[in-house]
């Protein structure tokens, strides 16, 4: 039985109905075609699949669809407005900060509120602020540089 | 070549990469991002058993469920060939026949038994749950000692034994140099199994035209153009109607480096059903199914004398197969014998690999495949017999370090270029003098934590293969070429098609960077094309660190080809004789008389309008050139890392890390440091964090990413990357590989440090704060 559901995704509301049991990362991959989302696992430990629930990051699998109803999301594709890159964007860019790019969009949106809540963290608080996002190519290096760029908006 | 201009985005400049933009808006096509009219999802039920036969299966309840399209067996599906190896290194090696789906028997928990194709995957894996197999289980062998044991029970009945091969080489005189020896060190190193946890796992969408009876994969491959051939082969249809395209792909490190079961079964299931059919790989399934790595244990012994020079080297390897040949099973263990004297010249060595079958994941290519193996080995024991001699363990490494290169192992590799003091000197500049460190030392034991300190000495084999070497040495069905198309279209752009295969290495971007040197056509007005078989040349695709030597040799070359030809159809525009034209900057001119010239994008058009075209020369720029390289490359290098290790819950820190790595000439020095990171970060997980371990009867209990920990940012230290540069001969680049480097240098580093903290010789790996703090209560001393 489908439950009907109003979630605004990237600033846009969409009234339909889900399965209870539909994963909001799969609403909004399957559903709604926002395939920037990633799913890297199934027990919730690797953050490819983060998106901002209210304005929280949270990791898309571990949510059902139901429980964002009324809810506002925003998912990788709503960061950049107008074909700008977000200056978070930027600085993976010119950081290096990806390399096979599967972990890049759960990245950059945990990475963005990690500077909302703590705008000049150390290196180490970084790491921290992103234990919950797992990436196998870069060795986090360029990751955390990308983060240290971005609060002190050194990218161009 | 052209000289690079400040502005350059050419050979040398670290370059911002193009292939950035779409993944960081979420307009990457990665598998799962496909969708096809009709398209079914694929769930797959898998083996609970490690060894059993098939007794029967219940499958009209899953058959019933809504949305199911099918349910398929491994009777309803017919292939031409089972699942293929290209490797027979002996050449007379018996490969038994795996079929993709199990007919009668599985010999490891999580192998495919059957599949549902249902109309998504909710649906899918709702049916999958209600099919019911009877299995009658049979003893399980699980690790290669008790494969090994007398009346074990077979793996694979049809053979005589569970040992599938026996890999030998020794010099003459081994025994005598055992024999005069002041010292001989002997140490059981092992190097654990591993899972390679890409963070996207396989994924694959089939879509089988049964009318015109072509056959189209995206698969989340490294290798396109073998899944292509493979897929001919097994599901029995022309390679000329198989389309295989390797999308965007998100991470492989060797896992992808095969053409699976469930590729055949995707494609085979679509014929059947008449419909595309796509399988996406859950975590759990990648870490039952997924083919492993290492798995490896070496009894080392190594003869010296008392002033640390290495007079010769037992080791013998006992690798574990697993229950199957996956495509390059048998290559990797053959790849550590290749590689078991390491860094250093050792006159005599006598080196056997008994490779052995269990009830277990079949193994292959890990990040470094054979050779972090091979390296681990011997740096371990190198740190050992420095122990044993009261040396330093740099000393030792350098006093057996080669003095000449190119240098021929007493294995009979030709290890091309090197320097390898220079990067342990580097190394040690870059490092903390030994009383500083050794007064942190004693400041560290009063808060209750031992420091250490761990470093290697490496040289591996990659850039592979000069095809006849792929033949005669390796045992492989393949050559080691690779091809590049450079085509230069009327307006001036380039269009390169590689037949690498890249899944983060950003080839993109470095094949756009020798171009522009090469033609001086700007690095924006180059596109690359990879991974379609449609639209590429043959190509062997993306592993063992190849790209660059190989591949993106072929690129320079291709480019090369069309310049030459560009500078005929110049000297025709310029009513002047080719010789004396000289070429800049993109711009041809007469020497002498610079105002004389035309661009690289003037003789393009001219070309595609081909008036007036000089003698012989056919219209148009457009070059490919197949590759073969006459021998591999041997980067190296020098890492070293501190540790800290608290005393009381066994947990290690790793507090500074410098990679000193030496890869010949660099294209792009970011994307360098970039694979020098992620590879010391792979090399760190498997020294401290990741292990897959079966219980007694075969089943895995390391099976998601809770039990298997792949480390996070916290766990991986910052890691300082530094170079020195000896040009390959091997290629006019001048290159070598550097993806699987760190993997390679970063574990015995590691390990090294812990065991130096601890006062130890060797500890097995992963060195989780369990095994440090047991290690610890036994009497280790700092
Ligand atoms: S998919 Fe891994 S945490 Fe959500
Ligand atoms: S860039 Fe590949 S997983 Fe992070």
């Amino acid at each position: 039985m489908k439950r009907a559901v109003t979630i605004s995704v990237n600033g846009v509301s969409h009234a339909t109905g889900v399965e209870p049991r539909t994963l909001l990362v799969h609403f909004l991959r399957e559903h709604l075609n926002l395939t920037g989302t990633h799913v890297g696992c199934d027990t919730s430990n690797c953050g490819a699949c983060t998106v901002w629930l209210d304005g929280m990051a949270v990791k898309s699998c571990t949510v059902l669809a139901v429980q964002a109803d009324g809810s506002e999301v925003t998912t990788i594709e709503g960061v950049s407005a107008n074909g700008e890159l977000h200056p978070m964007q930027r600085a993976f860019h010119e950081t290096h900060g990806l390399q096979c790019g599967y972990c890049t969009p759960g990245m950059v949106m945990a990475a963005i509120k990690l500077l909302e809540a703590n705008p000049d963290p150390s290196d180490a608080e970084i790491r921290r602020g992103l234990e919950g996002n797992l990436c196998r190519c870069t060795g986090y290096e360029n990751i955390v540089a990308a983060v240290r760029a971005a609060a002190s908006g050194v990218t161009v | 070549m052209a000289i690079a201009s400040e502005q350059s985005k050419g050979i040398g400049q670290a370059v911002h990469r193009k292939e950035d933009r779409k993944l960081l808006t979420g307009k990457g096509r990665y598998v799962d991002d496909l969708k096809l009219p009709g398209m079914q999802h694929m769930a797959i039920v898998r083996s609970t058993h490690a060894h059993a036969d098939i007794t029967a299966i219940e499958t009209s309840q899953a058959k019933a469920m809504p949305g199911v399209t099918a349910v398929l067996t491994g009777e309803d599906l017919e292939f031409a060939a089972g699942v293929p190896c290209a490797s027979n290194p002996t050449g007379e090696m018996v490969h038994p026949v795996r079929p993709p789906l199990a007919k009668g028997r599985v010999r490891h928990a999580g192998e495919p038994v059957a599949v549902v194709l249902a109309s998504d995957r909710y649906a899918a894996a709702d049916a999958a749950a209600m099919i019911e197999i009877s299995y009658s289980p049979l003893p399980a062998v699980v690790t290669p000692e008790e494969a090994l044991a007398d009346g074990a029970p077979r793996v694979h009945e049809e053979l005589d034994s569970n040992v599938a091969l026996v890999l030998a080489h020794s010099t003459d005189n081994v025994d005598d140099a055992f024999a005069k020896a002041d010292v001989v060190v002997k140490q059981t190193i092992r190097n654990q199994r591993l899972i390679h946890v890409p963070i996207e796992t396989r994924g694959v969408v089939a879509d089988w035209n049964t009318a015109s009876d072509e056959l189209t994969v995206h698969s989340s491959t490294q290798v396109p153009h073998f899944l292509r051939t493979f897929l001919a082969i097994v599901c029995g249809v022309s390679e000329a109607k198989v389309r295989a395209i390797a999308p965007d792909v998100g991470g492989g490190f060797g896992s992808k480096l095969n053409a699976y079961a469930e590729e055949f079964v995707a494609a085979a299931a679509s014929r059947k059903i008449g419909a595309p059919v796509k399988w996406i790989e859950e975590r759990s399934e990648a870490m039952l199914a997924t083919c492993h790595g290492r798995a490896q244990d070496a009894h080392m012994e190594l003869a010296a004398t008392t002033d640390g020079k290495v007079l010769a080297m037992r080791a013998h390897y006992v690798q574990d197969y697993g229950s199957y040949l996956q495509m390059l099973t048998p290559l990797i263990s053959q790849l550590t014998l290749l590689m078991s004297p390491g860094a250093y010249a050792i006159p005599e060595v006598d080196v056997t690999v008994t490779n052995v079958y269990t009830n277990t994941v079949p193994t292959d290519a890990l990040r470094g495949a054979g050779r972090p193996e091979a390296t681990h080995a011997i740096e371990r024991i190198m740190d050992i017999l420095a122990l044993e001699l009261g040396m330093s363990r740099t000393e030792v490494r350098r006093r057996n370090f080669p003095q000449e290169f190119p240098f021929t192992t007493a294995i009979g590799l030709m290890y091309d270029s090197g320097d390898y003091e220079g990067t342990l000197a580097k190394l040690l500049e870059l490092s903390d003098s030994k009383a500083d460190f050794e007064r942190r030392r004693q400041e560290a034991a009063a808060r209750g934590k031992r420091l250490g300190r761990g470093l290697s000495t490496y040289v591996e084999v990659c850039g592979f293969v000069p095809s006849d070497v792929a033949r005669s040495a390796l045992g492989l069905t393949p050559g080691g070429w690779e091809s590049s198309t450079v085509r230069m279209h009327p307006t001036g752009k380039v269009t390169v098609i590689t037949g690498t295969s890249p899944h983060g290495q950003g080839h993109a971007t470095s094949w756009s960077q020798i171009v522009e040197t090469e033609l001086g056509i700007p690095f924006d007005d180059v596109e690359v094309i990879h991974g379609d078989t449609a639209f590429a040349p043959y190509g062997l695709g993306t592993y063992g660190s190849r790209s660059l030597a190989v591949g993106g040799t072929a690129v320079h070359l291709a480019a090369t080809k069309v310049r030459e030809k560009a500078r005929l159809v110049a000297a025709q525009m310029l009513e002047a004789a080719a010789d004396d034209l000289e070429f800049s900057g993109g711009t041809f001119s007469v020497k002498g008389s610079p105002d004389k010239s035309v661009t690289m994008q003037e003789v393009a058009f001219r070309a595609w309008q081909a008036f007036e075209m000089p003698e012989g020369v056919t219209p148009g720029l457009d070059e490919t050139v197949f590759f073969d390289p006459p021998n591999c490359v041997f980067p190296f290098g020098a890492h070293g890392c501190e540790v800290e290790v608290d005393e009381e819950t066994g947990k290690v820190e790793i507090t500074s890390y410098i990679a000193v790595d030496d890869c010949g000439n660099v294209v792009n020095p970011m994307i360098v440091d970039g694979q020098v990171h992620g590879g010391v970060a792979h090399g760190i997980g498997q020294a401290l964090y990741e292990g897959a371990v079966y219980d007694a009867n075969g089943q895995l209990l390391t099976g998601s990413l809770v039990e298997y920990v792949i480390p996070s940012a916290v766990e991986i230290p910052s890691i300082q990357t530094h170079r020195t540069v000896t040009p390959s001969p091997t290629n006019p680049l001048g290159v070598k590989g550097i993806g699987e480097a760190g993997t390679i240098a970063s574990t015995p580093a590691v390990v090294g440090a812990v065991c130096h903290a601890l006062g130890v010789r060797d500890l097995d790996m992963p060195l989780q704060p369990e095994t440090v703090w047991r290690a610890m209560e036994k009497g280790g001393t700092a």
